[in-house]
């Protein structure tokens, strides 16, 4: 009873995941200028890191939970480049 | 155990869902940087405190590694944002 309350609670998470992904890819193609795409493209990536650690608990294997790191190690590198070209026109200088 | 962490994973998937709306629907670019931040602090943390408890059961034994993401995301988020804040305000043309 207890572990069928779990899955579908997180097919429940997973399906609110996947839609705030899609809200994210709406954002990032329609977004005016390109402060909005590089903030959605940081929210798509958290929103995806949340949806590997989901399928961790779902599968039961510790094996997502590296993946989930490496997404969000690599995400905060590439948002943090982004800012900085946008800001300075080059990224390292 | 495992209601708790149904229940604390649910409300997480919540909270990000919501940020993302708020990315989706408010109208100017400072605007739609607050509600992500939702999503990437306490829906993360819910998530993975879920995760904790999860595994922590699963295994008998208590399963801390998801700490690194929450310190990881905790550090990153303000930085970034704050930098991206930035880059926004030097963009626009000064009024």
């Amino acid at each position: 009873m207890s572990t069928t309350f779990l899955s579908t609670a997180l097919v429940l998470a997973q399906g609110m995941l996947g839609l705030a992904m899609v809200f994210a890819v709406v954002r990032l193609l329609r977004g005016p200028r390109a402060q909005d795409r590089v903030l959605s493209l940081d929210t798509l990536y958290v929103n995806g890191m949340l949806l590997v650690l989901t399928f961790g608990i779902r599968t039961g294997t510790t094996l997502y939970f590296e993946a989930a790191l490496v997404i969000a190690a690599l995400g905060f590198v590439s948002t943090a480049a982004a800012a900085k070209f946008l800001l300075r026109g080059e990224v390292i200088e | 155990m495992n209601w708790a962490a149904g229940i604390l994973i649910v409300l997480g998937a919540a909270l990000a869902l919501g940020g993302s709306l708020g990315l989706l629907r408010l109208k100017s670019f400072y605007e739609r940087v607050h509600p992500p931040t939702m999503g990437t602090t306490l829906g993360t943390g819910l998530i993975l405190i879920g995760s904790m408890l999860h595994f922590s059961v699963l295994e008998g034994r208590p399963v801390l590694h998801e700490i690194l993401i929450g310190a990881l995301m905790t550090v990153t988020t303000p930085v970034t944002y704050m930098f991206l804040v930035r880059a926004a305000l030097h963009r626009d043309p000064p009024k």
